[in-house]
């Protein structure tokens, strides 16, 4: 890698690990250099012109691959929540904030992740219908009951009883981290959407420690 | 009374028309509770079970004369038994078929010849004696103590009722009525269950109908019915007006109807009908009750039959009243929806469950209306719902907020719906089904067992949201197979579903059963490997249930063969008193919290201590106990002071200087530390070091000030054990001195549980080792208290109270008081004890009081068989005991009658027998005991002859000089008889007599000398002779 592109990289790393919680500036830095090597497209002669970022497929790559993830749904989710300005790519800045929060985030900032995952529609709650759709293949069906959804209904009762602190049949921001606040089992309560902390060890040893070979 | 008995009975009577229990359930029931009650009188009153009583019960049996053995005189066809009445008349007679009995006990025994015909001999016996209560108590008895109140007291039922017939077992005739009137009650409230459990026909209708029919009253000109009310306002609380013995009949409610046409009507609406009874205008009139109509479907039908009028007029009615009426019933309806009891909730029948008592099973219109009606809405609202298809189960607070959306008519009846999710509540209080809890958590356990992940956290929170502490919740989730599925899970790579599974676990197994099924499905071994786990969060988890589950010996031992106390010392590193701590650290600090919790557990068992000691627990416990926070010093001192009955432990405690923490810890604010610390010190305080480091610690103090919570008496308990083991040392007596421990000491000598009197006691018998004490304990009244406790049966107790006794006995005032309220005989009675530490306390406790009491020889003398009692505890095999009484027997000894008797009771031979022993304590006071005994008679020739001296001999070269004294004193006694002198010298005494003389003892020289010279005297006494003869 030429001395201009790390200088250039260098100067971007700075620049997000200012804006960034979890990262120091040159693990931000190795985290950009895997961002290129995803995109496998080492940084270009034209500074100006980026690449359009990490599109879904590769993200559910390693969601999949790194993470264990394998809801399908939800791994579209996550990416959505990485993808703020919604435009189906991941800039780097996109991608170095979001694994900021799915790596290393406080309980807050992993409340309001999950709620966004959760969030399916974005309309800034979590309805019946979504939590359905979520929970919709968590248990075995029985052959034996009328309603083969009976089960998953049952289970979105259970789990608006347990957080729907305002009783309107749907949850709120407010009510979702008041719930998971009282209990942290919550947090992931329709659908892993977190990497657990084996992985995320295996992940940040593999970017952190081993980018320099790049 | 017997009254409800024979209603009870009565019913049966007219159900079948004629006078025999039919062969229903529930005249089963009834045989049943009858035949209980007479053998529990047996077993529980047998007193009262031979009561004769006033009448026989007469009736014919199907046991023949070869039926009775034991106990009866047995002639061809005549059956008595020996038992008989004042009179002498039997209290049993057969003659076949026919059988009289006069008392209960008979009557068991009866039944128990019966074997398989029992139900069957009480059901003759009911029906032979239909007023069966009085023909044993007698009429003008019942009729007596009908009116009296049952609920004062034995006595005064007495008083009364010898004024009236003088009688001497008045007083086990009133019990057993009492207890024939208690069960009386219990049967029928047991019968009541019984039968509501059957009913058909529901209260609501009745009601709704009734309160219908009110309407129908008041319509001036136009009104079909004059009034209508029921005879009482009391509604149980199972709908029913009907007083409880005729709800057993079936019988609902009374209605006084008076129509426009006829005369007023009493109705009795019962579970089959209703019909028109003879007159019942408040309740208790028992004449009433009797039907005189034909059985109608419903009062509009009776009223139909009985009223032309109405019958006229309510076509009319029912058409122009046709939309009032439905509304009112509606609204009616729901009104009593709030009363109904024994309605299965939605969800039962969601789970295909049905109750015993179950909806299908009622034949109520109304019921099935409003079941039609409930369904009716529900389809609406899963219509309603079925748009976003996301219909379930409703909650009642979905119901609530979705009210605004429904018509009026679905509000109601799901208001209805949200008040039955109340009701399980009453169920349960009635005690008579499985609350609605039980199901729901079944229902949760089966999406455990069918979920992923996702869904199988979302149920573990859901499931602890129950109240896991219940009985309920915990069988539901073990019923339902739940504790597999938990303990399972324990077993996965799901941390979050083992932290659901652990906070669930931890919760439930405070009940003994579920805690032994954990550890008989291996759960605890999974527990135990998690502790490995690298989550905190998990291991403090783990912990915390092992804390929980080790409450047991298995479980304790299946942690330590799994490795676990290993596992749970290494939890216990952490830097637990850092005055700001990371988020991280704080993790530590509660992860080695949970692990002392669980070692505290554990330490219950001997080969845990050991095991925790190996580990290298020790020391860090050590480093724990310096943490500020109450909630890690509590388990950490629990588990030091568990540990401390273990010697290495108490080493341990004071070479790694805990004793400073302990003491520092005495001051804290909570109970719960002070007390375990106190326990701590009690039980290393044996040890003199430990005894001196808490003085220099300055805990002397504190355990004093803890004195003060006499309100806690575990802690009382360990603060006075503290102070008795730390008194052993004088200096810290002298220190206790200083804060007045002893007058607070003598003010808990009375009204304390035992455990805190064996440590008071036990503390003052050390601080009365100092003169000055003893006055003190004279002077705060002490000594009364302390004799009165003589009388006790705790043997602990005793040996203390004992050596309090006898030391402050050393004291002349003290021992005049004792005297005074013949502690003599009470100490000396306490020989008899069985306990060998009592006999020897209390042994050592006369010797004072026998030397400081006035005229001490008479007192022994006027013990009747007192010093036969001690000669015979020579025989002891008890080494503490022997030398007691030894040392008894030379106190005594000193009076010369006394001598002379115990000499008669044999005591020579004995005490010569005991001469063999090479213990050195019971040397001492042996040999004392035989130089007290040589003053009298020939007892010097007798120790002689039976062989004492020799041995005796062997004494003086042991290497104790309380023996040695007390042995050369008795050689001197022993040497004024020449043959003891013979044997002294050919065994060698001479030689350690003569080093002896050189001690720096005045007496020990003087006995030595003077044995010495007794010896050299015969030998030139014996010189002589053969010079000059």
């Amino acid at each position: 890698m030429s001395a201009m592109n790390r200088k250039v990289i260098q100067t971007l790393a700075e620049n997000i690990s200012k804006q960034v919680e979890h990262f120091s500036k040159t693990e931000t830095e190795r985290l950009i250099r895997e961002f290129h090597v995803l995109l496998k497209e080492p940084m270009s002669n034209h500074p100006g012109k980026e690449a359009p970022g990490v599109d879904r497929g590769k993200f559910r790559n390693i969601l999949h691959e790194d993470f264990g993830m394998t809801d399908r749904m939800i791994m579209d989710q996550v990416f959505r929540t990485f993808d703020k300005d919604n435009d189906g790519f991941l800039s780097v800045k996109e991608w170095i904030k979001g694994l900021s929060v799915f790596l290393r985030g406080t309980l807050d900032e992993r409340i309001k992740y999950c709620f966004g995952v959760y969030d399916l529609n974005g309309d800034g709650y979590i309805s019946r219908e979504e939590m359905f759709h979520m929970l919709k293949s968590s248990l075995i069906r029985q052959p034996t009951e009328e309603d083969p959804d009976e089960g998953i209904k049952d289970l979105v009762e259970i789990a608006l009883k347990k957080m729907d602190h305002d009783h309107d049949g749907r949850l709120s921001f407010q009510d979702f981290e008041k719930a998971v606040k009282e209990e942290n089992l919550l947090l992931e309560a329709f659908g892993t959407c977190l990497p657990d902390s084996i992985s995320t060890e295996v992940f940040e040893r593999s970017v952190f420690q081993s980018s320099e070979c790049h | 009374m017997g009254g409800l008995l024979t209603r009870a009975a009565q019913w049966t009577n007219d159900s079948s028309g004629c006078c025999k229990l039919e062969a229903t359930q529930l005249n089963e029931f009834l045989l049943k509770e009858v035949l209980h009650f007479t053998e529990q009188l047996m077993v529980q009153h047998p007193e009262e079970a031979t009561h004769v009583f006033e009448e026989p019960l007469v009736w014919s049996t199907t046991l023949e004369a070869s039926d009775f053995k034991a106990g009866y005189d047995v002639s061809d066809l005549l059956v008595e038994s020996h038992d008989k009445d004042s009179e002498g008349r039997p209290l049993l007679r057969l003659k076949p078929p026919t059988i009289s009995v006069r008392s209960f006990s008979q009557l068991s025994k009866l039944l128990h010849l019966a074997e398989n015909n029992t139900l069957a001999e009480v059901r003759e016996c009911l029906q032979g004696n239909k007023d069966l209560v009085a023909i044993i108590f007698g009429r003008s008895f019942v009729s007596f103590m009908e009116k009296e109140d049952v609920n004062q007291d034995v006595q005064s039922l007495m008083v009364k009722i010898k004024e009236r017939e003088p009688s001497e077992d008045v007083e086990a005739k009133i019990k057993v009525f009492l207890l024939l009137q208690k069960k009386d009650k219990e049967i029928l409230n047991k019968l009541l269950q019984h039968v509501t459990e059957q009913v058909c026909l529901d209260p609501t209708a009745v009601r709704n109908e009734v309160e219908w029919l009110k309407q129908l009253c008041s319509k001036g000109e136009n009104r079909v019915l004059k009034s209508l009310c029921y005879t009482s306002d009391y509604e149980f609380s199972n709908g029913c007006n009907a007083p409880l013995w005729r709800q057993l009949l079936g019988e609902i409610c009374y209605v006084v109807l008076t129509p426009c046409d006829t005369d007023t009507l009493y109705i009795t609406c019962s579970n089959d009908g209703v019909f028109l009874n003879k007159g019942i205008k408040q309740d208790g009139q028992e004449s009433g009750y009797e039907r005189i109509s034909e059985v109608y479907r419903d009062l509009v039908t009776l009223l139909k039959h009985r009223s032309p009028y109405f019958a006229a007029n309510i076509k009319t009615q029912q058409q122009e009243n046709k939309e009032e009426e439905k509304t009112v019933h509606h609204h009616v309806r729901n009104k009593a929806c709030g009363t109904t009891k024994y309605e299965p909730c939605p969800r039962w029948r969601k789970l295909g469950l049905s109750s015993t008592r179950g909806v299908e099973k009622k034949s109520s219109r109304s019921f099935v209306e409003k079941k039609m009606a409930r369904q009716g809405a529900k389809s609406k609202m899963k219509a309603e719902f079925s748009v976003s298809s996301l219909t379930g189960h409703q909650s009642s607070h979905r119901i609530k907020s979705s009210v605004g959306a429904m018509p009026s008519e679905l509000f109601s009846e799901s208001s209805s719906e949200s008040e039955e999710e109340e009701q399980p509540e009453r169920r349960q209080e009635n005690n008579t089904d499985l609350p609605s809890e039980y199901w729901q958590i079944q229902k949760l356990v089966i999406y455990l067992k069918g979920g992923n992940q996702t869904a199988t956290v979302l149920t573990l929170c859901a499931m602890m949201d129950f109240n896991l502490m219940q009985e309920t919740c915990q069988l539901a989730i073990r019923d339902a197979g739940g504790l597999e599925v938990l303990i399972n899970l324990l077993d996965t790579d799901e941390v979050k579903c083992k932290i659901g599974s652990l906070k669930i676990l931890r919760k439930i197994c405070n009940n003994m059963q579920i805690r032994r099924i954990i550890v008989d499905m291996g759960g605890l071994q999974s527990v135990v490997k998690i502790l490995d786990s690298p989550v905190k969060d998990l291991k403090a988890l783990a912990a915390e249930t092992i804390a929980n589950v080790a409450k047991f010996r298995r479980a304790r031992r299946t942690v330590r063969q799994h490795g676990g106390i290993k596992k749970l010392v290494k939890l216990l590193a952490c830097v637990p008193n850092l005055a700001t701590l990371s988020v991280n650290q704080e993790q530590d600090v509660e992860v080695a919290r949970c692990g002392a919790l669980a070692l505290w557990s554990c330490s219950n068992s001997t080969k845990n201590k050991e095991a925790i000691r190996r580990a290298g627990g020790i020391p860090l416990l050590g480093r724990l106990l310096k943490s500020p926070h109450e909630n890690m010093l509590i388990p950490v001192v629990g588990t030091l002071q568990e540990c401390a009955s273990e010697e290495s432990y108490r080493i341990a405690i004071q070479t790694e200087g805990m004793i400073k923490d302990l003491v520092i810890n005495l001051s804290s604010d909570n109970d719960e530390l002070q007390m375990h610390c106190a326990s701590a010190i009690f039980k290393c305080a044996e040890d003199k070091q430990t005894r001196d480091l808490v003085r220099k610690y300055k805990g002397l103090q504190p355990l004093v000030t803890l004195l003060g919570k006499a309100n806690n008496k575990e802690l009382l308990a360990a603060a006075t054990g503290a102070i008795w083991k730390c008194s052993i040392s004088k200096e810290n007596v002298a220190k206790f001195q200083e804060f007045k421990a002893l007058e607070i000491i003598v003010g808990l000598l009375t009204d304390q549980p035992e455990e805190v009197l064996v440590n008071v006691v036990g503390a003052l018998g050390e601080f009365a080792q100092i003169s000055a004490n003893k006055a003190i304990i004279r002077k705060c009244g002490g000594i009364r208290p302390l004799v009165g406790l003589l009388t006790g049966t705790n043997q602990a107790l005793l040996v203390n109270v004992t050596k309090a006794v006898g030391a402050c006995a050393t004291d002349k005032d003290n021992m005049a008081i004792i005297d005074q309220l013949d502690g003599v005989r009470l100490v000396w009675s306490l020989l008899k004890n069985s306990s060998a530490d009592v006999q020897s306390s209390a042994a050592w406790a006369l010797c004072p009081c026998i030397k400081n009491a006035k005229d001490a020889g008479e007192m022994v003398r006027s013990l009747v068989g007192g010093l036969e009692l001690i000669v015979n505890l020579l025989k002891s095999t008890n080494i503490e005991v022997q030398a007691s009484i030894c040392a008894v027997v030379a106190t005594i000894a000193k009076d010369k009658e006394n001598l002379a008797v115990l000499t008669d009771h044999g005591v020579i031979p004995l005490l010569a027998k005991l001469t063999n022993t090479s213990d050195n304590r019971l040397r001492r006071y042996l040999a004392d005991a035989i130089g007290h005994c040589c003053m009298w008679g020939t007892n010097r020739s007798s120790f002689g002859d039976a062989t004492a001296v020799a041995p005796l001999v062997r004494y003086l070269k042991a290497k104790d000089s309380w023996v040695n004294q007390s042995t050369a004193m008795a050689l001197y006694q022993l040497s004024k008889d020449p043959y003891n002198c013979i044997t002294m010298y050919e065994k060698g005494a001479v030689k350690p007599l003569i080093q002896l003389m050189g001690s720096d003892d005045e007496t020990l020289q003087e006995a030595a000398a003077g044995c010495v010279r007794n010896i050299r005297l015969l030998a030139q006494a014996n010189r002589q002779a053969r010079l000059f003869n």
